[in-house]
């Protein structure tokens, strides 16, 4: 509790677009608790990686690094709009957006900024407060129309500092287009990020979550996506990296009748902890939910999916069906799993299942059999594993190399 | 074919396994030459799978006596996959699905695997994709199984097709294929035994797991053992394998109770 007090009374007073939002999320964090072992939704975090977190200054409040680390970026989409949230850069405009795609004006943001926060019952969630408490500005975008350009937004990091981001998009009725995510952890950074996604009727988008974090980054993100009937949300969330990472995707129907389909992976190492909480709720008939999270934990680390699925008595036909599957590449990582399913209505398809195994004995030997050494056949089925997640993604995500990134979690001594 | 002065390919002697602590292989003696296609006829629980194993070095089985040599060289000592670069061959009685694994990666990384261990050069993807373009005639095998993962949606004569277009790539020493025939209708089961014909070489050697005289009427074996609580009890050619179809195995129980009381 001292050190969430020292925290806020470290930030800067409120100001700027978000003055009251900041108000808001300050006035909250005041008024409540940090997460403990007890609450049911912190039960197996490190509790010490987000004490350890607030520790650290606001990127926005530090001076520009001088070297700033964009090896890792490959080369900006041929075909697509590339646009990098930058602490250091005060406000978001020229992005030369392309037709289809504009920002939001004044009235607008004020009225749809935090709606779908609210719909999604989470604005009192603590990754939200901590982001509302100490962002300065939101990327918030209207999309209309399909064959529209990709969109690539990089969530560029600062070493030693806490960055909190924030992104609201609204497609309109009809609109569709792809966004490719990516958020880049550095060294010693806490990212805080947050996502709105408002999809009208009949609105798709095929949203891909590329997280890497690198050498003791944290990363706290949040998702709330509203669908109209007949829209569909793909989410594809990649994780790999952090010293600390949480992605929670809250999504819900506000009247049934759309689809959403959720693919996550997460790969984690050494001593990492790699969360993935995701909640959907139908509020009406028909809703589909297609879910398949996968989780690889090696050396010491830690892997956790919470996915809770809410089908209230309003959401009959609701046809759902979500499927944990993990893979513990050493004896010293752990895997916790709990799928979490509230069904009221009585005329569902709900299905749910989750395997911990370990690289399959029989696939290893065949692939001996045929001359490939252990550490090659290794390698093979663990792409193997990985390729379903990945092949989802945003066609865009090739460039980023994300399968090699993952493939050095592998040790090399299998 | 026979040839008395061919090749020694690989030489089982007094060959002892076990899975477990559940022996299984109690003393197996098997000479193969080059040249020569071999049955092993015998029923279900004979250990007939589990010597295929554990010539290809199946990690769930252990060695408690006996040797195997392949061209000279001690087998049991080699690793599975050194045995497979060496020309050592199982095809699986149930080839494994391995989802997300392609199948013409998969097959190109085994092929030159085998290839660097013979001295080759390794294939890039173009020219491997013309190999094994060719391969696949062989086994008349629709092109459109590479691009899926390995084995997996296959139905089982798919499977098995695709065990022999492995053979076909690696060009083995020794091939043993554990019921290669099982699953098969009679035109897979033809196309798998044309297969196996043409791979059959002068330098070569395949041994058939079956049990059933109906692959033996495609490929016709110079010689048929009968396996029975891990031994082979009798060996004969052709003839024999008629034999067992037309009077089963009971007589099987008396020669083994004479070979125990010998």
């Amino acid at each position: 509790m001292a050190i969430e007090r020292q925290w806020l009374s470290s930030l800067p007073l409120p100001n700027g677009a978000l003055e009251a939002v900041q108000r808001r999320g300050r006035e909250l964090l005041r008024s409540s608790s940090m997460p403990q072992n007890s609450q049911e939704e912190w039960r197996v975090t490190d509790i010490n990686q987000l004490n350890n977190l607030l520790a650290l200054p606001l990127s926005y409040a530090i001076n520009k690094p001088l070297n700033t680390n964009t090896n890792r970026w490959p080369n900006e989409p041929v075909n697509g709009l590339r646009i990098v949230l930058d602490p250091h850069e005060s406000s978001i405009n020229n992005l030369g957006l392309p037709k289809g795609i504009s920002m939001l004006s004044a009235l607008e943001l004020e009225q749809n900024l935090g709606h779908t926060l609210e719909q999604c019952s989470c604005k009192g969630d603590w990754p939200v407060a901590i982001n509302h408490a100490s962002a300065n500005q939101v990327l918030a975008l209207k999309i209309q129309g399909r064959d529209l350009p990709p969109i690539e937004l990089v969530i560029k990091s600062t070493p030693d500092s806490f960055n909190p981001t924030r992104v609201l998009l609204i497609l309109e009725e009809k609109a569709r287009i792809d966004l490719l995510q990516v958020i880049l952890g550095e060294n010693n950074s806490a990212e805080s990020h947050i996502v709105e996604i408002h999809l009208g009727q009949e609105a798709e988008i095929n949203h891909g979550f590329l997280a890497l974090g690198d050498n003791q980054s944290r990363l706290l993100s949040h998702l709330a996506i509203e669908q109209e009937p007949r829209s569909h949300y793909s989410f594809t969330s990649i994780q790999h990296g952090w010293s600390l990472g949480r992605i929670e995707p809250h999504i819900v129907q506000v009247h049934g009748q759309a689809k959403t389909t959720l693919k996550g992976l997460q790969v984690s190492s050494d001593k990492q902890q790699l969360a993935t909480h995701s909640y959907v709720r139908f509020n009406g008939p028909d809703g589909q939910l297609d879910q398949l999270q996968k989780a690889a934990a090696e050396g010491e680390s830690h892997c956790i999916f919470n996915g809770a699925v809410d089908v209230p008595r309003i959401a009959q036909k609701t046809n759902a069906a979500q499927l944990s599957r993990n893979l513990l590449l050493s004896k010293r990582a752990r895997i916790d799993t709990k799928p979490e399913l509230k069904i009221i209505a009585d005329d569902v398809t709900c299905t749910h299942g989750a395997t911990v195994t370990q690289l399959q004995a029989e696939e290893l030997f065949y692939l001996r059999s045929r001359g490939i050494g252990p550490n090659q056949a290794t390698s093979l089925l663990f792409r193997g594993y990985c390729q379903d997640i990945i092949e989802t993604l945003p066609v865009e995500a090739n460039r980023w190399d994300c399968l090699n990134n993952l493939m050095s979690t592998l040790p090399n001594d299998v | 074919m026979i040839k008395q002065d061919s090749d020694l390919l690989l030489e089982i002697s007094d060959l002892h396994a076990r899975v477990e602590d559940q022996p299984i292989l109690k003393g197996v003696n098997l000479t193969i030459r080059a040249g020569e296609i071999h049955a092993v006829m015998g029923r279900n629980g004979s250990g007939k799978s589990t010597l295929s194993k554990v010539i290809a070095g199946h990690p769930a089985y252990t060695i408690t006596s006996g040797t195997v040599r392949f061209e000279g060289k001690d087998l049991l000592s080699m690793e599975p996959e050194e045995r497979a670069r060496s020309g050592v061959f199982l095809g699986f009685q149930y080839p494994v699905e391995i989802p997300g694994v392609s199948n013409l990666e998969f097959l190109r990384v085994a092929t030159n695997s085998r290839r660097v261990e013979i001295g080759e050069e390794e294939l890039d993807t173009f020219e491997f994709e013309d190999l094994v373009k060719e391969r696949l005639h062989m086994v008349q095998m629709n092109p459109a199984f590479l691009d899926r993962s390995v084995n997996e949606g296959f139905s089982g004569g798919e499977k098995k097709r695709n065990e022999i277009l492995q053979m076909a790539l690696l060009e083995p020493t020794v091939s043993i294929l554990d019921e290669t025939d099982s699953g098969l209708d009679i035109d897979a089961l033809r196309v798998v035994a044309n297969g196996v014909k043409k791979l059959a070489k002068a330098n070569t050697a395949t041994v058939l797991i079956t049990h059933y005289q109906r692959l033996l009427n495609e490929v016709t074996p110079d010689f048929v053992h009968v396996m029975d609580a891990g031994r082979i009890l009798r060996t004969g050619n052709k003839e024999l394998a008629i034999e067992l179809e037309q009077t089963g195995y009971d007589w099987v129980d008396k020669a083994s109770k004479k070979k125990v009381e010998n």
